[in-house]
């Protein structure tokens, strides 16, 4: 009988393994920049061409960066989301407009709310890359020195809300 | 009315011999000729289609360099790259829009004199290990890169482990002195 004891144990461990494995996303790919200061950019704002945006702008608060585009179907999922935290003022919610139009954007904005304090355009990718942006969308939680505490990869549910993204603010807020 | 005049324009320009037949005049070789006109103007028209083919692609390719040698070694690097888009593709295959950025600034990178280290280096700071087709060796990876050859080295153990303990089990029969003589004698019947 103690013979296939062995043979059994390995097994178990094995089948172990892969359930965990089944259980993990791929597509959560951990973000090197977590812990790292957020990149600097200067952008344009969306709604007024004119005034830009910048990182340096928020020093000193903590807020919220989140990538979007109105050619993406799970920003339309997030967004009542977003809306509802922007509505309660905990946290200010900016936006990164993600290789969109301008059009498109505006008209987006417009029919589903604008939860963002202020957008910034990013038409060709390029502050995304900066970023680590590899799909759209994607939020950065920003501490008061400029550093990125998390990234929440897919849309912001209000789960990943509840519990980590608003805990996580509160706690960098003091 | 139009039309049909381009057309006969286009047939004299082109010195078709169609219309000068004129063995049989009327309705039917009018039309006839008008068919003809059709299938030149189409021909024409084709043509200057394919003339200005290469223009209208060019429109809808992606930019590539133009030194071909930047290219080349911007193809050379993001093959060993990941899209994080497909992940099972690389960078250099992958017609994923993302793929197609990095492309663009890789290129953008090389063309700005870094070399292929700072590039890679400045996407693993962006997206991670995981970009990396061949993981570094680190302490993190160090299960990864020699777990196979413990793995290996278990199983080479096991087996000269279990051939040992096996060969003990296998004793050599014993004869008796009665079996032997009984093979003796089978072996001279043999011989003789």
């Amino acid at each position: 009988m103690t013979r296939f004891l062995l043979p059994l144990a390995v097994f178990v461990v094995l089948v172990g393994f892969l359930l965990v494995g089944l259980g993990l996303n791929p597509r959560q790919v951990p973000s090197p920049l977590v812990g790292k200061p957020a990149p600097e950019f200067q952008l344009q704002q969306l709604h007024e061409p004119e005034k830009t945006l910048t990182s340096k702008e928020n020093l000193g608060k903590v807020w919220l960066l989140n990538v979007w585009a109105s050619w993406c179907v799970s920003c339309r999922q997030e967004h009542p989301v977003l809306v509802e935290l922007s509505k309660s003022g905990i946290v200010p919610v900016y936006g990164l407009n993600y290789k969109d139009q301008r059009d498109d954007a505006l008209r987006w904005l417009q029919q589903f709310g604008d939860p963002y304090a202020a957008s910034a355009v990013d038409p060709e990718g390029r502050t995304g890359i900066e970023f680590g942006v590899y799909g759209v969308p994607e939020t950065y939680v920003i501490d008061k020195n400029g550093v990125i505490r998390y990234k929440q990869i897919g849309p912001v549910t209000v789960e990943a809300l509840q519990n980590k993204i608003l805990p996580l603010v509160r706690e960098l807020q003091g | 009315m139009r039309l049909k005049l381009l057309s006969r324009s286009s047939l004299a320009a082109c010195g078709s011999s169609k219309n000068d037949k004129g063995d049989r005049p009327g309705a039917l070789e009018d039309i006839r000729a008008n068919g003809g006109g059709f299938a030149l103007l189409k021909t024409a028209l084709l043509l200057c289609l394919l003339l200005f083919a290469p223009f209208a692609g060019a429109k809808e390719a992606a930019p590539v360099a133009e030194d071909p040698e930047i290219e080349r070694r911007m193809v050379a690097l993001s093959e060993d790259l990941r899209c994080l888009v497909c992940q099972n593709e690389t960078i250099a295959a992958s017609r994923a829009d993302f793929a197609n950025d990095l492309r663009r600034e890789i290129r953008e990178q090389m063309q700005a004199n870094k070399s292929d280290k700072e590039i890679v280096d400045f996407l693993v700071a962006r997206y991670g290990d995981f970009v990396l087709y061949r993981p570094p060796m680190k302490s993190t990876t160090l299960f990864l890169w020699f777990g196979p050859f413990i793995f290996l080295l278990a199983g080479a153990l096991f087996l000269v482990f279990y051939l040992k303990r096996r060969r003990k089990h296998i004793e050599e029969p014993a004869l008796s002195e009665q079996q032997l003589k009984q093979a003796e004698a089978l072996l001279k019947e043999g011989k003789g």
